[in-house]
């Protein structure tokens, strides 16, 4: 049949989707009549596929139905029908019972049938087959696999693929079938496509391979030797050093592998650098690019020099001609601008080139990643002088680009005047620019919070007031009631605390005058704050505005006016002015559990019980959040910016409020859990809980032992929350203890308990309690030594019964030790100030140690952030990853509401790093634990 | 478009040519199936595994066509033997002849097979397999194990074969053309 005809009756192109069930009758009457109408079972059959493309399915019995109609149609030799047949058994598969008869009519079209549906009839092969059957058709298998028809060999190796999870044992046998494919050399038979009446013209400049089965071949490959990272190593150096890979997504595929592998077990970077460093350089810009991909992600394990090469491939690239090459590897740079800013340095002439890119997504990528490097230009001078520049030139792209590149932009700005603080003033300019330009609500919205955050952390106090006072401008002709209810209540927040709070009175007073009773009411309530605050003569005059607003004509002013006024005269600012916010997940999970149980009505709802937060603790948890979301979203700005862009602040806000509140409702489900046993009720309330539990054991090991460790403050109580499973699948467990023995005297087991029995796959909780010495009276750190006890009886017989006569055997299991440390007794705090706090602290102490473990100070770093449960202020967690010293500051809170502050120099020293820790603690002895403790 | 044709006398014998007669070969697992079929369409033995499904063939046999279902006989796939049963002509039931253990199977499975209603008008035809064997029972032996006698208004025959020889199946197919054509006509 010609296209011509074709064309001329197609009922498939057709706006709706014809009727479910008259197809179905249609189908069902049409297959089993006789003689087969090829033409007109073929139409039946694409109309049928269609509907299954479309997402129709059809129930169990209808599906098995017309399967078994369309297995009659086998008896049709038409090969056009035959392939559409095959179509068919593939999709009705998932949904027909007994699809196994079709098994030897399939069979036999792939020993004896024609060329053309040969490759449909290999892959319909796997659908069909199940454990049992499967064995029969191993060899049809093998000899597929090697078939010098491409096509062939592909849909083999495919077929072999899917059925890994029905047959793994029977697949493993094909692994040399599938190396002999990776390498050798196929061609397509010249006649493959003029078989086929339809294509018989134009398969005149058709190539002549397209190694595509090299690819298949090689997942297959990877799928049986994953587990085994020797022969992984084997294939991979093989293929690498036989160059026999020609086709350009299986070298892509290779890359994927290496990097696994290395996943897996970083010390091979040694032997793997060189294959990746030679993919490099290549014809393919795809496999340029993944390369650079993968040795990014491997950044930590690549030398600097090495590492240069890289960046040299990424900025020959930027260059190219198509767009998408130039995307990908201008959002490469940008991801590693992320953490290493420095090495991004050298291609800054290209970006700059790029700013004017018309893929307004590389253009929008290559000004957030410039701005980036601009942090980190060590000399003053030459760095402003690029900001200026950067500047400029955004600017006069801002008139053309759209919004959602615009906010983009904000916030690459905003991370980088929070990371930078020293570069702030340039940046909050244009910000400001920005923000007396015209914009929709969304943009605006983007500028203020962006402005909001810098006022929140920056720790300057003039970029602070000279952000408010371009508030104060801004609120003069702003047209957005949303926005100005939002800046008129930060101006009553920070503006009292400012230097000049009567700048401030006189633009909110405008605002009072001028606009509408929704703006009227919440600037009332602003400069009730100044009110409060502020001394005489100032109170007295906000007073006197604030008994102007009583004879407003809005109710809702006047009320808010006269409420003000009155909690100004009675002397108590607390009523106006909050420093301290509810636990809002808290408050919320415990309303939804107030409300679920109408028991609990008789008796009011405890607001007491929702834990307090205060402004310090609300800043650093902000604080947190605000650092890795901007990270987060610097991370995924190609794709997903765009999409998520729809939805700012909503999407934004819910995630955050989502990481605060497992947090918080983790740490409630653990005091739950605890409050169960009895013994441990009168500890009092939890204070601290490690948040992951730690795996004393491998994760493959015959039992997994992992633990958590909860802290009483009120009490000194230490409770180990043991969490054991059984993994063997013939051993019961009974009288399961954990033997601990603590290397510290002072540590006193108090309680313990026993776990009756654990089957095989079960897990089961073991606690064990000490009274641990107060911070003052003894040295509270300890390493705690650990041994699992308990009963093996073997299993024997298949309900998993055990011999009643069996006395088991008593065991013992060594287990890793734990070790209470320094961070077990401190929370991370944000205070924007650090070297104020940090004079002011009475304890002191300080030690040198080598940080263990670790090659580079910026690990050594994150190390020591983490063990000491502490937050990184002044930007100190970013590290330069050629400098060989770095001052980290850290910051946290005691268990018993002290601060401690720490100062730690790093240096290099050979392949170690050492660490000078000064530390600095408002509670007595805790300079001394964090000292001793820290390593 | 036989059917406008088929009322015309004349026209009958051309057109028993033209269309496509189905037969069923049937039988326990084992029997021979396969191998009578394959014997018939290429004339030779084919060395054969047990068939998962069926196998479908067409062959010319004396200006007839014939569209021949070989379906596997394993205990898993007989209850989906009904699905094959519509517009059938004929059955050919294979019995290995050998196969004293389960005769009465095949006897079971036999008569069930035939209350089928779809199959009240299909002629039958066994073959008792594997005469080449020593130990095999005579047709007349098989004929009674089967109880073939009990069957009333069916045209039905017994042939001892053997399909690896190739004794006995022609002779078959011969009777089952013969009494095709007085039926149809």
């Amino acid at each position: 049949m010609s296209t011509q005809s074709y064309k001329a009756q197609d009922p498939y192109s057709l706006g709706s989707l014809p009727d479910k069930m008259a197809v179905y009758q249609e189908c069902v009457q049409q297959f089993n009549a006789l003689p087969v109408d090829a033409k007109k079972c073929r139409q039946l059959l694409a109309k049928m596929l269609r509907l299954i493309y479309h997402g129709v399915t059809f129930p169990a019995e209808e599906s098995t139905m017309l399967f078994f109609s369309i297995s009659k149609l086998f008896q049709h030799k038409d090969s056009s029908l035959r392939q559409l047949v095959y179509l068919a058994i593939k999709e009705l598969s998932a949904t027909s019972q007994d699809v196994l008869m079709v098994t030897s009519s399939i069979m036999k079209d792939i020993q004896l049938g024609d060329l053309i549906y040969k490759p449909n009839a290999v892959r319909s092969l796997s659908k069909v087959l199940d454990g049992l059957t499967v064995s029969s058709a191993e060899r049809l298998f093998r000899n597929c696999m090697v078939d010098k028809n491409p096509i062939v060999s592909s849909a083999a190796l495919i077929a072999s693929y899917n059925l890994l999870p029905v047959a793994k044992d029977v697949v493993k046998r094909f692994a040399n079938e599938a190396l002999e494919t990776v390498n050798s050399y196929k061609q397509f038979p010249s006649n493959q496509f003029q078989l086929h009446e339809y294509y018989g013209t134009s398969t005149t400049n058709l190539p002549s391979n397209s190694y595509m089965y090299q690819y298949h071949a090689l997942g297959l490959l990877y799928e049986l030797k994953s587990h085994d990272k020797m022969s992984m190593m084997k294939l991979i150096t093989s293929l690498h050093e036989g160059s026999s890979l020609k086709n350009s997504l299986s070298i892509i595929q290779l890359i994927r592998y290496i990097n696994r592998v290395l996943h897996d077990d970083p010390s091979l970077i040694t032997h793997l650098y060189p294959v990746l460093h030679s993919f490099l350089k290549h014809k393919s810009d795809m496999v340029e690019l993944e390369a650079c991909k993968t040795l990014t992600t491997l950044q930590h394990l690549v030398k600097d020099d090495e590492f240069m090469n890289v960046i040299l491939t990424l900025q020959k690239l930027l260059s190219v001609p198509r767009s998408a090459t130039r995307f990908a590897a201008v959002r490469l740079i940008n991801k590693i601008s992320l953490k290493h800013p420095e090495k991004v340095l050298v291609v800054n002439l290209e970006l700059e080139n790029l700013i004017n890119d018309p893929n307004r997504s590389i253009s929008t990528l290559a000004i957030t990643t410039l701005l980036k490097t601009f942090g980190v230009g060590t000399v003053e001078s030459t760095s402003s002088e690029s900001v200026d520049r950067l500047i400029l030139k955004m600017t006069s792209l801002m008139d053309e680009i759209t919004e959602d590149f615009k906010i983009v932009i904000i916030e690459a700005i905003e991370s980088l005047a929070l990371k930078f603080p020293s570069k702030h003033k340039k940046l909050v300019e244009f910000l400001d620019d920005l923000l007396r330009d015209d914009g929709s609500i969304k943009l605006k919205t983007a500028i203020v919070e962006a402005l909001f955050d810098l006022i929140k952390f920056l720790p300057d106090e003039n970029a602070k007031q000279l952000i408010l006072m371009n508030f104060c401008e801004y609120i003069e002709d702003c047209e957005f009631t949303l926005l100005l209810v939002r800046i008129l209540h930060l101006l009553g927040d920070e503006g009292p605390k400012t230097s000049q709070p009567s700048y401030y009175i006189r633009h909110i007073y405008n605002r009072l005058v001028l606009e509408n009773s929704i703006i009227r009411s919440s600037a009332v309530i602003a400069l009730a704050k100044f009110g409060a605050l502020c001394d005489e003569p100032l109170a007295s005059n906000v007073r006197t505005l604030l008994t102007r607003s009583l004879k407003d004509v809005d109710d809702e002013v006047r009320d808010r006016a006269s409420v003000s006024l009155r909690f100004i005269d009675s002397k108590q600012p607390s009523l106006i002015v909050n420093d301290s916010r509810f636990n809002l997940a808290a408050l919320e999970g415990k309303l939804t559990h107030y409300l679920n149980n109408e028991d609990n009505f008789s008796t009011g709802f405890q607001i007491s019980e929702v834990p307090l937060l205060t402004l310090d603790e609300l800043k650093s948890m902000e604080y947190n959040e605000k650092l890795t979301q901007l990270d987060n979203n610097a991370d995924g700005s190609g794709s997903k910016d765009k999409s998520e862009k729809g939805t700012p602040s909503g999407n934004q806000d819910a995630s955050n409020d989502d990481a605060a509140a497992n947090e918080y409702l983790k740490q409630q489900e653990y005091a739950a859990r605890l409050a169960e046993v009895e013994e441990f009720v009168e500890y009092g309330k939890l204070t601290k809980s490690t948040m992951t539990p730690i795996y004393l054991t491998d994760r493959e090991n015959e039992f997994v032992v992992t633990v958590v460790k909860h802290f009483f403050a009120e009490t000194n109580k230490l409770v180990l929350e043991y969490e054991i499973t059984n993994t063997l699948s013939l051993l019961v467990l009974q009288d399961i203890t954990i033997d601990v023995v603590p290397d510290n005297e002072a540590y006193e087991a108090e309680y313990s308990t026993k776990l009756a029995e654990l089957k095989p796959q079960q897990s089961g909780s073991v606690y064990n309690s000490f009274g641990v010495p107060g911070i003052l009276e003894d040295d509270v750190l300890a390493a705690l030594g650990n041994t699992l006890k308990y009963i093996s009886k073997d299993i024997i017989d298949d309900e998993g019964g055990i011999d009643p006569a069996d006395e088991g055997i008593q065991d013992d299991y060594e287990i890793e030790d734990l070790e209470v440390s320094a961070g077990d007794f401190m929370f991370p705090l944000y205070k924007p100030n650090f070297t104020a706090i940090y004079d002011l602290l009475p304890e002191e102490d300080s030690t040198v140690v080598t940080v263990s473990g670790v090659s580079t100070i910026e690990n050594a770093a994150t190390k020591l952030t983490k063990t000491l449960s502490c937050m990184a202020l002044d930007g100190t967690d970013y590290v330069p990853s050629d400098s060989t010293s770095h001052i980290l500051k850290l910051l946290a809170k005691d268990l018993w509401g002290g601060i401690v502050a720490v100062q730690v120099r790093l240096a290099l020293r050979g392949a170690q790093v050492v660490a000078k820790i000064e530390v600095k603690a408002e509670t007595e002895g805790m300079a001394g634990v964090v000292a001793s403790g820290a390593y | 478009m036989g059917q406008a044709f088929s009322y015309i006398n004349i026209f009958s014998k051309l057109w028993l040519s033209q269309k496509e007669i189905r037969i069923l070969i049937l039988g326990l697992d084992g029997a021979g199936k396969t191998t009578i079929l394959y014997r018939l369409q290429m004339g030779e033995v084919v060395t054969t595994k047990p068939t998962i499904g069926f196998n479908v063939e067409t062959l010319k046999y004396k200006n007839l066509t014939l569209n021949i279902w070989d379906l596997g006989g394993q205990t898993s796939i007989r209850p989906y033997w009904r699905c094959y049963y519509t517009n059938t002509a004929a059955v050919i039931f294979v019995v290995d002849s050998t196969d004293k253990d389960r005769i009465d199977i095949a006897c079971n499975e036999l008569h069930t097979m035939l209350k089928e209603e779809e199959l009240l008008d299909s002629a039958l035809l066994v073959f008792a397999n594997k005469q080449d064997q020593p130990g095999a029972m005579t047709a007349a032996e098989v004929s009674q194990a089967l109880a073939l006698t009990d069957l009333k208004e069916r045209s039905w025959s017994i042939v001892a074969a053997s399909a690896i020889k190739g004794e006995g199946l022609t002779e078959g197919l011969d009777w089952l053309m013969d009494v095709i054509k007085d039926e149809q006509l």
